[in-house]
């Protein structure tokens, strides 16, 4: 009788145990993030106006860069049949095939990213520098995802 | 070490940042999940009962909690460099895109943001409004419309060869070219 209690309890412990550790390495990979695009200056509003008007390369470096890497990665993870950790096949979903949806929405995406200087990643991390401003633009961020579940079945995808 | 900790808090190059944004990326695909930070913001509708309003927000968001511990990272990683990492410069801006904006009348270039544009006290014009709430709105209603943001389809989407993804980025540049040339030189004069 006395056995089954402590039996639980470490049965208890290991999971939380558990989920911190499954969850620690995300935060982890988060927080690089966060530092990659603050020292990219990826989060400036300034880079992103330099991008649209094209007067600078520094935009266009790291986008390309990124992608060169992640090319030759996706195409060797593929070849090589590369496991995740769980041991699982490396598989990114195929987006379902359409032009409306993704040039329209594509467009009203790039007409914020442009205004606001941000997408949703440096909302974020402009957010954790302390510009308290930002989460206003996260809050209209979250309107118009709701919106856009409100109206999708009305709108061309 | 003084020389590492300098080097880190210079602004890193392209060709460093670059790259280390592709290791990211790679890091959540070994993890078994995909880098699109946009789907927080259906996480947040989702976690906040929208579900009762669509069903687009009918979904287990409990599974995808990895995704806002990420962004809580990404949140902790801006704290940080900002603390830690900082060089405390200005950031480099082409001369060109100055004078450019200089003409649109912003005059605040010290900050990682034009704080003369996003202030609380903006939020009393209209203009301001449509500037900050404005274009919040597009950034997550455009963003779930084309099923993805930077990170899922310029970075991620293209890298898989991705026809979407492709289609989605020259969106991205259409809607950016026309706030930048067109509505930006009549929304600030």
């Amino acid at each position: 009788m006395y056995t089954t209690q402590p039996t639980k309890e470490v049965e208890k412990s290991t999971n939380n145990a558990e989920l911190l550790r499954k969850g620690i390495k995300y935060i982890l990979t988060g927080i690089l993030f966060g530092i990659i695009m603050t020292k990219s200056e990826a989060i400036s509003w300034f880079r992103i106006q330099e991008m649209f008007r094209f007067q600078a390369f520094h935009m266009y470096g790291i986008i390309g860069s990124a992608l060169a890497l992640g090319m030759a990665f996706i195409y060797f993870a593929k070849k090589f049949k590369l496991k995740d950790i769980k041991g699982n096949p490396i598989v990114i979903p195929d987006k379902q095939m359409s032009v409306a949806r993704y040039l329209i929405g594509g467009t009203i995406f790039g007409l914020g990213w442009a205004l606001t200087g941000a997408c949703p990643g440096p909302i974020f991390v402009l957010i954790g520098h302390g510009f308290g401003i930002i989460s206003i633009v996260l809050l209209g961020a979250v309107l118009g995802t709701f919106v856009y579940g409100l109206v999708r079945e009305k709108i061309p995808h | 070490m003084n020389n590492l900790i300098e080097i880190l808090q210079s602004p890193w190059p392209w060709y460093v940042s670059g790259p280390l944004i592709a290791l990211v990326m790679m890091l959540m695909i070994l993890y078994g999940k995909t880098f699109g930070v946009s789907s927080n913001l259906r996480i947040v509708c989702a976690a906040c009962g929208a579900g009762k309003k669509s069903d687009f927000f009918n979904f287990n968001w409990k599974n995808q909690i990895w995704n806002v511990l990420f962004v809580i990272g990404a949140i902790i990683g801006g704290f940080l460099t900002d603390a830690f990492l900082s060089s405390g410069q200005p950031i480099d801006i082409s001369q060109s895109t100055v004078q450019d904006l200089k003409a649109l009348g912003i005059t605040s270039f010290e900050s990682y943001i034009p704080t003369d544009l996003f202030n609380f006290k903006a939020l009393s014009s209209w203009e301001g409004v449509f500037v900050i709430i404005g274009g919040g709105f597009m950034i997550g209603f455009g963003a779930r419309y084309a099923g993805g943001c930077t990170s899922g389809h310029a970075i991620t989407g293209l890298s898989n060869l991705q026809v979407p993804s492709l289609i989605a980025v020259i969106g991205f540049f259409i809607g950016g070219l026309t706030m930048t040339h067109l509505i930006m030189p009549f929304l600030f004069n």
